[in-house]
Parts: structure tokens; C-alpha cells; sequence
């Protein structure tokens, strides 16, 4: 083990070079950028023993890794925001061909209006593609979720890709001191990549991804979910090796002081560090809350939250993308099917949207409305709780009438 | 001529692969969507073999030893009617399929 000052995306970068990945094709788009530049320096100088791939976009870019994958080596690509939804198309195919390539992805807001910042709206929008999700809380969860990831992925139990997925600048671009692996031990944890399902070899040829009837898509969709139901166990399964190895236990979801509490918050990503600050901050004050992160957000554990949510009259849901449409966001809706049939009062939170901070004071507010619903004192709550009071007038111009 | 691969090629253990792929070689009978199918009238017939080198298909073979020469693979062959317009001698037809033995 070694302490190294290291940010997001210098995390993730040293998780694939831990993970000793062997083509790299990358196109950089902020925040991601610096992940492509780092393989790009780490194969140039020989660190990474690796074939880096130039390509012209992120839909050749995820072509390119979901198809060396598919002749026998481990692949890697990351990208962010606009980028991941140019890769769409890509992103089906790599789960439906049941390609493990884990995939960095810095949350950024999708255009439009354009933005750089940090927003969970494009990683969402990819949610129902068969892909498993997890959210990173700091840059350590980064290094640490990326290498485990891999074990999850190639499993044979799983075959399927996933998305590490880290807030764009409050993780991406934030030095934090991380404790790193040694190479030994990941060698030993990871280990050389094996392919597990249907490969391409020349001297024994088979034709991947053909065209399937109706007589067989359900069938292969199924193939899927039963691989996504095994997650949990094995995710747990290497999470134990991980703790093992480095000491640190990571899980699917974390309940953070919420044995005593009166009302819970339930979130995503980076915010989570903000909102225990602001839990144990209120709780020195005498106000009982507390805050559940969600690090797996496919497959959804949602056996598991119905357990830690049993006990809660008024739960908040933070959902850092607009969920447009929706009665709530992606989130929200995933928690409220999960408590199908219990008697509790869900309330659906939307903030942090295109790099707004979720500071303190927003999530104190949040806290505070539900604390009032719980006692009773009020019955309604701001569901867009960062928003601006002139939300509706910010240009104006003038028109000939 | 395209041939049907003669046997499968995994040939070690057999174990479940997800998601779609194919490893059995099956060529379908694409013949089958023909519609009008050429016909060779061998009198006029020198054995060229133009129509062997234009066929799309690739599915004409020359005997120049036998009388009927032209040897076409009616498994494959779409009915496009090339070698009708390309024999120098005019002596390809299409005819409706159906209509002659």
C-alpha cells in the first residue's frame, strides 16, 4: 500500500493501470479529459503495456473496446455526458453481447442548455441500457469501485459491462489522499483477463451479434436480467476478497446514523460526503436525521432499501437530474417502487443540476422540511429546493407586437 | 460455387454462451426467392462461358466436355437474368418458375 495525492480521474486511471488493461480507446470530453491524457502519457512511456486506439468519437471510441474485448483482452474507455449519449448505440451493444468492460463515466449535465458541470442526468439516461451503475462518494470510492468493478464484471455469473460513475469536478478534478494497492496484490485480486462467454478466434470462427428473432430476443433479454440478479452476491462475494486485501469495505448501499433517527435522506454520489457533514452537524444540535447512499444503482438493491427504509415515516429522495416528466426522478421512482405497500411519505427532492453545488445549506433545508413533515407542522416540501425565485424570467427581450 | 460448411467447428466442450452469436454455419436456400429462372438453350450454346464470369452469384459452372455445359446451381441462383443478357448468343431464357419442370 502507498498514499498517493491523486484526483477522480487520476483514480480511475490508476485502477486500469492496476487492472493491467490492454487496449485503450478513449476521446476526451471535459471533465473525462484527463483520464484519456493519462492512459495516452502512462502507454506512450511504457507504464501500461497497452494498445491505445485514436478514434474520431465516443461511438467509435466504445466500438472499438467493446470489439477488442470480444477478440480476448481487456478493454477500457471513459467518457462523460454528451459523449455518453453519442455512445448509445455502443452502450447496447456492449451489454447485449455481454462485453465486462468497466467504464469510468464523469457526470456532467447533457446539452441543452450546454454545461460542464456536474449533473447525474447523463449517466440515467443510459440506466435501462444493461449496464450495472455505481456511484462514487469520494475519490477513494473511485480507485476502489473501478477495481472492484472489474472482479464484478468478468465474473462468469455476470458478464456484463458497468459504469463507474464520479461527479464531474467535485471528484473528477479533487486532490484527496488515496491509499493505493499494491500491483502484487491486484494481480492476485484481478488477475490476467479470461474471456468467459462467446469470443472471436480465428481458427475457430463464430458470428457475434446476428440478427434474433422474435423467437429468441426474449429469451437473450432474460439471459440478461438473471445475470443482473446475480450482482448482489457477487458483489459481495469480492467485496469481502477487497476488504481483505486493502481493509476497506465497500457496499452496495450505506446507511450513515440512521438507527435513531426521525427522517432519512436517500442519495447519490459526492452529495453523500455534504449531507453525513450536515447529519452530524444537526445531530450535535439535537436533531435526529439521517442519510442513506446508494453506491449500486444497477441492478437496484432494492430488497435491500426496503429493509433500511422499513422503519421511516418521511423519507427524502435527492435526485441530481431533472427526471423531466416523471411524477419524480430516476431515483425517487426507484425508491417508491421499492416501498410498494409500506406506509411512508416519499418526498422527492431535484437539485444540484448543471454543477449548482449541493451545499450544506440546501441539504439542511432539505432536512429541516422533512423533520417539520414528520412532527406534523407542515405537509408540503420544495421539490425543486435549489432553484432560483426567478427562475421564469431570467432573459428578457424585446418583441415587435 | 458457395457451399454450406460441412460441419461445425467448435469441436472441444460444450458450454452456454450468452447473448447473440452463431456458430453453426447455415446457408438458406436463397434460390427459394427466385421468381423467373434461366433456361439454356444448348443448341446454339458454344461454351463460352461468358455467363460463368458475369453470374453475380457465382453459382454457373462450364462443362466444355458435356453437350449441356452450363450448369446452373438453382439453390442460389436469384433469377437476376445477367446471363441472359450477357450470352452472345442469346440462348439463355428466364421463365417463370413454376412453368417448366
Amino acid at each position: 500500500m502507498a498514499y498517493k495525492m491523486l484526483d477522480g480521474n487520476s483514480a480511475a486511471v490508476e485502477a486500469m493501470k492496476l487492472a493491467k488493461v490492454q487496449v485503450i480507446s478513449a476521446y476526451p470530453i471535459t471533465p473525462q479529459s484527463s483520464i484519456s491524457e493519462k492512459l495516452a502519457d502512462l502507454v506512450a512511456d511504457g507504464t501500461i503495456k497497452a494498445e491505445y486506439i485514436r478514434v474520431e468519437s465516443e461511438h467509435s471510441a466504445l466500438s472499438v473496446a467493446t470489439t477488442a474485448c470480444l477478440v480476448g483482452v481487456r478493454a477500457a474507455t471513459a467518457t462523460a455526458s454528451n459523449g455518453l449519449a453519442l455512445m448509445h448505440e455502443v452502450v447496447g451493444m456492449t451489454s447485449g453481447n455481454r462485453v465486462p468492460i468497466v467504464m469510468p463515466v464523469v457526470n456532467r449535465g447533457i446539452a441543452a442548455p450546454w454545461t460542464l458541470w456536474c449533473e447525474h442526468g447523463d449517466a440515467m439516461s443510459e440506466r435501462d441500457m444493461g449496464w450495472l451503475q455505481f456511484y462514487c462518494q469520494n475519490v477513494q470510492e473511485v480507485l476502489d469501485m473501478t477495481l472492484l468493478a472489474y472482479k464484478i464484471c468478468e465474473d462468469y455469473r455476470v458478464q456484463l459491462p458497468s459504469m463507474v460513475c464520479l461527479d464531474g469536478f467535485f471528484l473528477s478534478h479533487s486532490m484527496q489522499k488515496i491509499d493505493v494497492p499494491t500491483q502484487a496484490s491486484m494481480d492476485q485480486f484481478i488477475g490476467p483477463y479470461i474471456p468467459k462467454n462467446a469470443f472471436l478466434d480465428t481458427s475457430d470462427p463464430m458470428f457475434i451479434c446476428d440478427l434474433t428473432s422474435p423467437d429468441e430476443y426474449t429469451e437473450m433479454r432474460y439471459q440478461q436480467k438473471k445475470a443482473m440478479d446475480n450482482v448482489f452476491e457477487v458483489f459481495e462475494e469480492y467485496a469481502k476478497a477487497y476488504e481483505v486485501i486493502t481493509g476497506r469495505k465497500i457496499q452496495i448501499m450505506e446507511s450513515y446514523k440512521t438507527e435513531d433517527a426521525d427522517t432519512v435522506l436517500v442519495a447519490l454520489g459526492s452529495m453523500c460526503g455534504t449531507a453525513k457533514h450536515v447529519v452530524n452537524k444537526m445531530r450535535a444540535e439535537g436533531r435526529k436525521v439521517g442519510v442513506i447512499k446508494i453506491v449500486t444503482f444497477r441492478p437496484f438493491p432494492f430488497e435491500a432499501i426496503r429493509e433500511a427504509l422499513k422503519p421511516f415515516k418521511v423519507i427524502g429522495v435527492f435526485d441530481r437530474s431533472a427526471g423531466l416528466g416523471g411524477q419524480g426522478g430516476p431515483l425517487w421512482s426507484e425508491i417508491t417502487a421499492a416501498m410498494n405497500g409500506l406506509n411512508a411519505d416519499i418526498r422527492h427532492f431535484v437539485g444540484g443540476l448543471g454543477g449548482r453545488d449541493v451545499t450544506e445549506t440546501t441539504i439542511e433545508k432539505i432536512f429541516n422540511e422533512l423533520l417539520d413533515i414528520q412532527s406534523g407542522k407542515s405537509l408540503n416540501h420544495t421539490q425543486w429546493i435549489d432553484t432560483k425565485e426567478n427562475a421564469m424570467t431570467l432573459r428578457e427581450v424585446t418583441v415587435k407586437c | 460455387m458457395q457451399k454450406q460448411q460441412e460441419q461445425q467447428t467448435r469441436n472441444c466442450k460444450k458450454i452456454n454462451v450468452y447473448g447473440p452469436c452463431a456458430n453453426e454455419f447455415v446457408s438458406s436456400n436463397t434460390g427459394s426467392w427466385r421468381l423467373e429462372r434461366p433456361v439454356v438453350n444448348f443448341e446454339n450454346c458454344i461454351k463460352c462461358g461468358i455467363c460463368e464470369s458475369f453470374c453475380p452469384c457465382n453459382v454457373i459452372t462450364i462443362h466444355k466436355e458435356l453437350k449441356e455445359s452450363v450448369e446452373i446451381d438453382y439453390d442460389y441462383c436469384k433469377g437476376c437474368g445477367i446471363c441472359v443478357n450477357e450470352c452472345p448468343k442469346n440462348c439463355i431464357k428466364l421463365v417463370a418458375e413454376g412453368s417448366v419442370e
